[in-house]
């Protein structure tokens, strides 16, 4: 028998295939790890992985090595040095064309210059390693894609990542990267986040600039981060905030950090359950997961979220309205270059009467006063992020209650009346097996520390978790 | 034989494509009108709901 050999190969000193952002930060400030090595790590793993996943549309590989070598050279390291992380393809970068999930749109010149988003990460440090599959226009909850492919859930590739930031989704889920950034008008981070178990932050509407994106529904398009841990969405958040002129919703606010009070615990927070209408049309495991969250919090009041149907009714009235308007001169000469199922829902939208358009707008205002005094009594409300865990790509209905429903308008139901007035939203992932699904952490506008403290608290319990996927590429 | 009785959306979808000059290809009509239906169901949840006649809309325009 051999007598067994003592390697001489060195340890990895991190695993760049599922550190964090913060791990990744740490390495790189202790001199224990290179940008130019996480980035050929990075590039290396998109590579074995994408074909499968199809989360990426762009990879900026030149871009990304210049980059990091920049970010080895600097003395002064930021909070995200070396970090790298990639963009729904709705964010403007330079020399590509901002396609956002469309044909149409890969025909526009290349953008001139970087989001600011892109451009505040990188001043922190990060890396842009690539752009994003998604669906097309932002219109959609599958990860289905006509023009590039349908995105791949990396905890099984037959399933859906959720959307429409498909790519945001599958490609932290499986390890590519370990922040990304997408937008959410309806559900768009959350979803994803829920199908892909991941930790999202759809911040207050106003928060983060948008400028340099491609818009969907100016009356509720977030943008805001994706990442495996509530440490990293808060160092992303962080980087993010402050004004910009060139998005007139984003508001003249200081920058609020939410990295130093993450860790300071949930003792003193009143945390409620939404019921009601957040209580009907549940799977089981959507069940097991809020009230895992809820016993892990010590959250055994119920809270109503006063007319929720009704602000749901109403957010799916201004977005067709509002998306058909943002679309209808393409309607008339490229309607059929786009997905059959977006043009046919834009069409129809460019049918609504204005005085129902008008009147959904009214009720806004009233629903969110209505809401805004819920927040005198509780700091924050758990409520499903989805009703299922991922559902099979192309599934068009599944059973619930003995009613079939059609999923693609119905994934949606529990994040549409949150977005609908803009408060901010942690998604976080309770790891069920087979499929992770995610939980939402609501909280009052300009309170995404309260979410985040929480989101932190439930993965320092051990109750929340992005699960590391078998899939390997 | 008797035409199959067209559905009460039909001739608002034609008249609206026509008015809004979008070019709409039969084939499309029946999601079209699909998705319509669901909108107006949604949007008369959104109706029943009494506002006062000063209430006013979300978006507020400052000068």
């Amino acid at each position: 028998m051999p007598s067994p050999r003592r390697s001489t190969k060195p340890e990895p000193v991190i695993d760049t295939g599922w550190a964090s952002a913060a791990e990744i930060v740490e390495a790189v400030k202790a001199g224990r790890v290179s940008a130019a090595q996480i980035v050929e790590d990075t590039l290396a793993r998109i590579t074995a992985r994408d074909p499968v996943l199809n989360a990426f549309t762009d990879v900026l590989a030149d871009r990304a090595r210049a980059r990091a070598a920049a970010v080895d050279k600097a003395k002064k390291k930021g909070p995200l040095a070396g970090v790298p992380f990639a963009v729904k393809n709705l964010f403007d970068v330079a020399g590509l064309p901002t396609r956002a999930g469309s044909k149409i749109n890969r025909e526009l010149p290349p953008a001139q210059q970087d989001s600011p988003l892109i451009a505040r990460l990188e001043a922190a440090g990060a890396v842009l390693v690539g752009a994003l599959n998604m669906g097309e226009y932002a219109y959609d909850f599958t990860g289905e894609n006509v023009h590039d492919g349908n995105a791949h859930n990396p905890h099984d590739p037959t399933r859906m990542t959720g959307g429409s930031s498909s790519g945001s989704g599958g490609s932290v889920a499986g390890g590519l990267v370990p922040l990304s950034l997408g937008s959410d008008t309806n559900g768009s981070i959350r979803v994803p986040s829920s199908f892909c178990g991941l930790f999202g932050l759809k911040p207050t509407y106003g928060r983060l600039t948008r400028a340099r994106s491609y818009p969907f529904v100016s009356s509720f398009d977030h943008l805001g981060p994706l990442a495996r841990s509530a440490r990293d969405l808060a160092l992303a958040y962080d980087a993010m905030q402050g004004p910009d002129p060139e998005d007139p919703v984003c508001v003249d606010r200081p920058i609020e950090p939410a990295l130093r009070t993450l860790a300071k615990g949930t003792k003193g927070l009143r945390i409620a359950v939404a019921g009601g209408y957040f209580k009907k049309g549940l799977f089981p495991e959507a069940c097991v997961a809020l009230d895992r969250v809820a016993a892990a919090l010590h959250a055994n009041a119920e809270i109503e979220i006063p007319e929720a149907q009704r602000a749901r009714s109403a957010a799916y009235v201004i977005t067709a309205s509002e998306g058909a308007s943002l679309h209808l001169a393409r309607l008339r000469t490229r309607a059929n270059d786009y997905d059959p199922a977006v043009r046919d829902r834009l069409i129809a939208g460019a049918m609504i009467p204005a005085a129902l358009v008008n009147q959904a707008q009214k009720f806004r205002r009233q629903y969110r006063g209505e809401v805004l005094r819920l927040f005198d009594k509780v700091d924050a409300i758990l409520a499903p992020a989805t009703p299922c865990t991922a559902p099979a790509i192309g599934q068009k209905t599944f059973r619930l209650d003995g009613v079939e429903l059609p999923v693609r308008a119905n994934i949606g139901i529990y994040t549409q009346p949150i977005s609908f007035i803009g408060l901010p939203v942690v998604a976080v992932p309770v790891p069920l097996a087979p499929l992770p699904i995610g939980v939402q952490i609501i909280a009052a506008p300009w309170r995404e520390d309260i979410a985040l403290r929480i989101a932190y608290a439930l993965e320092q319990a051990g109750v929340c978790a992005a699960p590391r996927p078998s899939f390997q590429g | 034989m008797t035409a199959k009785p067209s559905h009460p959306l039909d001739a608002y979808i034609e008249a609206a494509a026509a008015a809004l000059k979008i070019p709409i290809e039969p084939a499309w009509k029946a999601e079209i009108r699909a998705n319509l239906e669901v909108t107006f169901k949604l949007a008369a949840i959104v109706a029943e709901k009494e506002l006062p006649d000063d209430a006013e809309p979300a978006p507020v325009y400052q000068a």
